[in-house]
């Protein structure tokens, strides 16, 4: 029987599928092809949403298959956004600013422009000069380039680093963390070039579409993430399905096993790790348009863990588990802490959730992983019988260690 | 011929004969009469004039001069028209309040026409000031020699030096003493009379270090730019500046413009400021705006008016160029003698090489108190990870819960060191609880999946952070030391450190000794090394690992509060403060060496000595410090993966 890409991964097909659905019931519903009962913020944080599930499944991949537990994958996100900022802010100042030497007598010169561009975006951190890392950020493709090769050669050189030196498991996690502390210390510095802890804003605003209303472009953007997210969990499900699946997977369960039978493992890893971290700078490329601002509090360690957290939650080693814990616990989080909840009254205290959200969140995180360690894609077991790993027949090999399914079980 | 010699010399005589009989009696004079003798000088003081009174004042050694002299300066001595008389007065209604000069008793009242007011001009009232500050340095009371002495330092004058150095003799507080040779040596320096005086007084500060000798030594090599077409002839030189080397082109041409040897370049704006200022009718000199938009066009359009003369000829690059290749750029000291500017730059480098030793202690210290501090943040995580090999994340806001109780502790026991006594103990029985509490609910079902206790304790941080920020708020609470550990410990100008760094200090060895102690010589120790080596055969031999793994983890969190209540007392108590600690705690205990608390002691001092030296290096920026310290961490864990201290053999585990 052959087994074509769509019958080996039935998730792609329902997921495609669930996601080509829902962003037509959005454009349906929105303010701007629809009859408006979506908000246009609304859309854009269901917009976000959608980038924030890309870098989930991203994360899944590195963490539930190949069993990396990476603190850092949010700082690539934020990479990205900084990349894709950078342009955003250059050309719409720049238009502002030629609009404005226009109106003077004499005609500017391109210095005359660059000079008070750098004035205008500098200014607030005291300086008028452009630092060497805007180099190239009077080009959209060029900065564009950047999105993927900034956060993909950082990927690569510390991914290289690390796997060279044969760093593994909590020690891998610890030393990732301390990646994306360096980089958001770095970047909160004015030094940095990129405005310190002013970070970069007024993102929203695309150069040369002011006529475009914010809901066209919301519900715009809204599809091209849902594009980014639909290819994305396309690329994921054919990187981890077939015979790399399977190594990198082995990885996960033993790697010496792995690298005693000849596979070249810091090469499978590196791999894993550098195409996640592009895809992340990808998703942060179209989140931070869409959230208007960035600066270096979004790198910071926190984000990344949430990042964890959220595929935790989803359930690690299924795609579509680790996508849906993104939207899920972020939607929830936006929610809670938008103080639309309402509160409850226990008669001596009231339980402001605004509050008590990070407790709830933080307890029920500590519930999942010690009593449903498969989270919210585990649901979908009860209701198919078709199991991710299909029953064996027969021998299972010299003892249990060769089928262990589950990360980290135990080898007796 | 003859008479007029002989009247010159009677009158000399005449001139001189009152004085010298007045010094003569003065033992058994009063102030009143000593003034009388002077009577002239003292009602209307000139400059020249005052001197011979204040000479006789001083020679009288009358206790009541110095007060006479402060009074005098004040303008609140008085002469009665009547009699001659000196008072002081004091005005009431239409009537002066006068009291004896000599004995300050009340001398009855005067009309105010009867008294005339003594105005001493500003030259008269400094030599009165010169002469008072020598009584005041002699004063019997230390508290005003003291008082003068700060007066002196604060701003150093020439004329005090020859009073400041006849009071030495008669100094008999040996402090004192030693405060006014110092001052002497630093105002001769400055203000000695010869060449050879100064340069002596130089050479004797060299072996200083405080700050005001070096400020001295400074205001001695205080520097001027200048600017000629050749070296002046004859000035002392410090240095000859190179354009482009020492000083950037345009800073050297600035200062030409400024000396009034160049003409000013013009700016951009200005250049576009004078074509704007100049448009004929779409086009300036001859190019039309359109054209403007270049460089090219504007330079063609200036040179157009330029030669028409509405504007000065442009500056070239050229122009600017040949200026710069035509002039030496050079600092000339203020202090003329090359021979005194040569000592004190031979002295100043003999100080500033002590100082950078100084520092360099004193950078020594800050660097062992940072170790000290990340010591004790780590220890507890050098026994959870480290000995037990559970990861958790939750150890930071053990750290603060231990802060927050010794916070509670100080709102119940207002005593301060009381309360720091309670707060210990109770700190470790706090975070023992919870670190028990913990495994005993969540760690013991993840032994063998060390990434979701990660996850999980990292769960638990979040909940505990914001728990704490319900309770307590957001803002940051004190924990307030006692006052004996406020101060410092102050070794010279350079180097101190504070008491509370010292007492942190202690703690961590302290502790470093207790778990050395707990974990090698114990009977808990020995069972804990044994569940942490293999459970399974601690398990045979009689040993309930459950129990050694709760009580372990309670002793490494009850660790982590005591250096809670620590840190507190240095830093801020907020919600936060465990979050701040966590990532370079487990940087210290991997970059120590897992499993081993010298390990965690090695990479405590390794990273407190690595942020203070980059520090060093960039004192205004401890972000960038944290951010090379980390990246220095993730290359040294390249080169050795398993830290510092690395285990070996069957202890390290695989």
């Amino acid at each position: 029987m052959t087994r074509t890409f769509l019958t080996q991964n039935r998730s792609v097909f329902w997921f495609l599928l669930a996601l080509g659905i829902f962003a037509l019931i959005v454009t349906v519903l929105s303010e701007a092809a629809g009859n408006g009962m979506i908000s246009t913020s609304f859309v854009k944080t269901l917009g976000k949403t959608l980038c924030l599930m890309l870098v989930a499944v991203a994360m899944d991949v590195v963490w539930g298959y190949t069993g990396i537990l990476s603190l850092g994958h949010m700082a690539f996100f934020g990479l990205g956004g900084y990349m894709i900022g950078m342009w955003l802010m250059y050309a719409r100042t720049e238009i502002i600013v030629t609009e404005s030497l226009l109106a003077a007598a004499i005609p500017p010169t391109p210095q005359e422009i660059h000079d008070s561009i750098g004035t205008q975006i500098f200014g607030v951190v005291g300086s008028s000069e452009f630092p060497a890392v805007w180099i190239f950020a009077h080009s959209f493709w060029l900065q564009i380039a950047m999105v993927v090769l900034v956060p993909g050669l950082l990927a690569l050189v510390f991914g290289w680093l690390a796997f060279r030196s044969r760093v593994t498991g909590v020690y891998l996690s610890i030393l990732t963390q301390a990646m994306t502390l360096a980089l958001s210390l770095y970047l909160f510095q004015n030094e940095s070039g990129l405005r310190g802890n002013n970070g970069l804003s007024g993102l929203q605003n695309l150069p040369g579409l002011d006529d475009v209303p914010q809901a066209t472009l919301s519900i715009a953007f809204f599809w091209a993430s849902a594009v980014a997210l639909g290819l994305g969990y396309v690329l994921f499900a054919w990187v981890t399905s077939g015979k790399f699946g399977s190594v990198i997977r082995g990885i996960r369960d033993n790697e010496s096993r792995v690298r005693f039978l000849g596979y070249h493992v810091e090469g499978y890893k590196l791999f894993v790790f550098t195409l996640t971290g592009i895809v992340a700078g990808i998703a942060g490329a179209l989140y931070y348009p869409q959230a208007g601002i960035i600066n270096p509090n979004e790198i910071a360690p926190i984000a990344s863990i949430y990042l964890a957290v959220w595929v935790a939650i989803g359930g690690r080693g299924r795609l579509y588990g680790a996508a849906l814990g993104a939207a899920f616990v972020s939607l929830l989080s936006s929610w809670f802490t938008s103080g639309a909840v309402p509160s409850v009254p226990l008669g001596f205290y009231t339980i402001q959730w605004t509050d008590w959200w990070l407790v709830l969140l933080g307890v029920s995180f500590v519930a999942v992983t010690l009593l449903a360690p498969k989270g919210i894609g585990g649901l979908f077991d009860l209701v198919t019988t078709r199991h991710p790993v299909p029953e064996r027949i027969g021998d299972f090999g010299p003892d249990k260690g060769a089928r262990r399914t589950v990360e980290g079980e135990e080898e007796k | 011929m003859l008479r007029a010699l002989f009247l010159a010399l009677a009158l000399i005589l005449g001139l001189c004969l009152p004085a010298s009989r007045a010094v003569a009696q003065d033992a058994g004079q009063d102030l009143q009469a000593i003034l009388q003798t002077h009577a002239e000088e003292v009602a209307s003081p000139g400059r020249r004039s005052v001197g011979t009174v204040i000479d006789a004042l001083t020679a009288s050694g009358l206790p009541g001069v110095p007060l006479f002299l402060e009074r005098w300066a004040d303008r609140s001595v008085y002469q009665r028209s009547g009699d001659g008389l000196f008072y002081y007065a004091e005005k009431q209604g239409n009537e002066y309040a006068l009291s004896d000069i000599a004995t300050g008793e009340a001398a009855g009242t005067a009309p105010a026409s009867e008294m005339t007011e003594i105005r001493p001009n500003g030259g008269v009232r400094r030599v009165i000031g010169t002469a008072l500050v020598q009584f005041q340095l002699s004063d019997p009371d230390i508290a005003r020699r003291t008082a003068a002495l700060d007066a002196i330092s604060r701003s150093p004058e020439a004329d005090q030096l020859e009073p400041l150095r006849n009071s030495i003799e008669g100094e008999t507080d040996a402090g004192l003493l030693a405060r006014k040779e110092r001052l002497v040596g630093m105002l001769a320096a400055r203000y000695g009379d010869t060449q050879e005086a100064r340069i002596a007084a130089i050479e004797a500060l060299s072996d200083a270090i405080a700050v005001d000798v070096r400020a001295v030594l400074n205001q001695i090599l205080t520097t001027r730019p200048g600017v000629a077409a050749e070296l002046p002839e004859g000035a002392n030189i410090a240095r000859t500046l190179t354009p482009g080397d020492d000083l950037t082109e345009a800073e050297a041409y600035a200062q030409l413009v400024e000396a009034g040897l160049a003409p000013a370049a013009q700016t951009p704006a200005q250049i576009k400021a004078a074509l704007t200022d100049n448009i004929d009718g779409g086009s300036v000199g001859g190019v039309p705006i359109g054209q403007l938009a270049t460089e090219a066009g504007r330079d063609r359009a200036y040179a157009a008016l330029a030669d028409a003369g509405t504007v000065p000829a442009r500056v070239t690059e050229d122009d600017v160029e040949t200026a710069l290749a035509s002039h030496v750029f050079y600092e000339e000291y203020t202090e003329s003698d090359s021979a005194i500017t040569d000592a004190a730059r031979e002295a100043l480098d003999e100080i500033e090489t002590r100082v950078a030793l100084n520092q360099a202690l004193d950078l020594g210290l800050d660097a062992l108190s940072l170790a000290s501090i990340y010591f004790l943040a780590a220890i507890g995580l050098a026994i959870t990870f480290g000995v037990m090999g559970v990861i958790n994340m939750a150890h930071g806001e053990f750290i603060m819960m231990g802060a927050y109780t010794g916070y509670v502790v100080q709102q119940i026991i207002p005593d301060y060191t009381l309360s720091l006594i309670v707060a210990l103990p109770l700190a470790f029985a706090v975070t023992f609880g919870a670190g028990v509490a913990m495994e005993r609910l969540v760690i013991r079902w993840l032994y063998h999946r060390p990434l979701e206790t990660l996850l999980a304790t990292f769960g638990i941080s979040i909940a505990l952070q914001q728990l704490a920020k319900n309770i307590f708020g957001t803002q940051a609470r004190p924990l307030t030391s006692p006052s004996w550990l406020d101060g410092a410990w102050v070794i010279n100008d350079v180097v101190s450190i504070a008491n509370i760094r010292i007492a942190i200090f202690v703690l961590a060895l302290i502790f470093l000794g207790l778990i050395l102690f707990v974990l090698n010589k114990t009977r808990l120790g020995l069972e804990v090394r044994a569940v942490t080596q293999n459970p399974g055969m601690a398990a045979s031999m009689g040993i309930n690992p459950d129990k050694i793994n709760m009580l372990t983890f309670g002793l490494g969190s009850g660790i982590a509060g005591i250096a809670g209540v620590a840190i507190g007392l240095y830093a801020k108590v907020t919600s936060e403060m465990g979050a701040d600690y966590i990532v370079q705690s487990f940087m210290t205990v991997v970059v120590g060496g897992v499993g081993n608390v010298w390990g965690t002691l090695a990479g405590a001092g390794l990273i407190g000595i690595l942020q203070k030296g980059i520090e060093f290096f960039n004192p205004s920026n401890t972000l960038a410090a944290q951010t090379y310290m980390i990246l220095f961490i993730i290359l040294f864990i390249q080169f050795r993966p398993k830290g510092i201290v690395a285990l070996k053999g069957r202890a390290a585990g695989d």
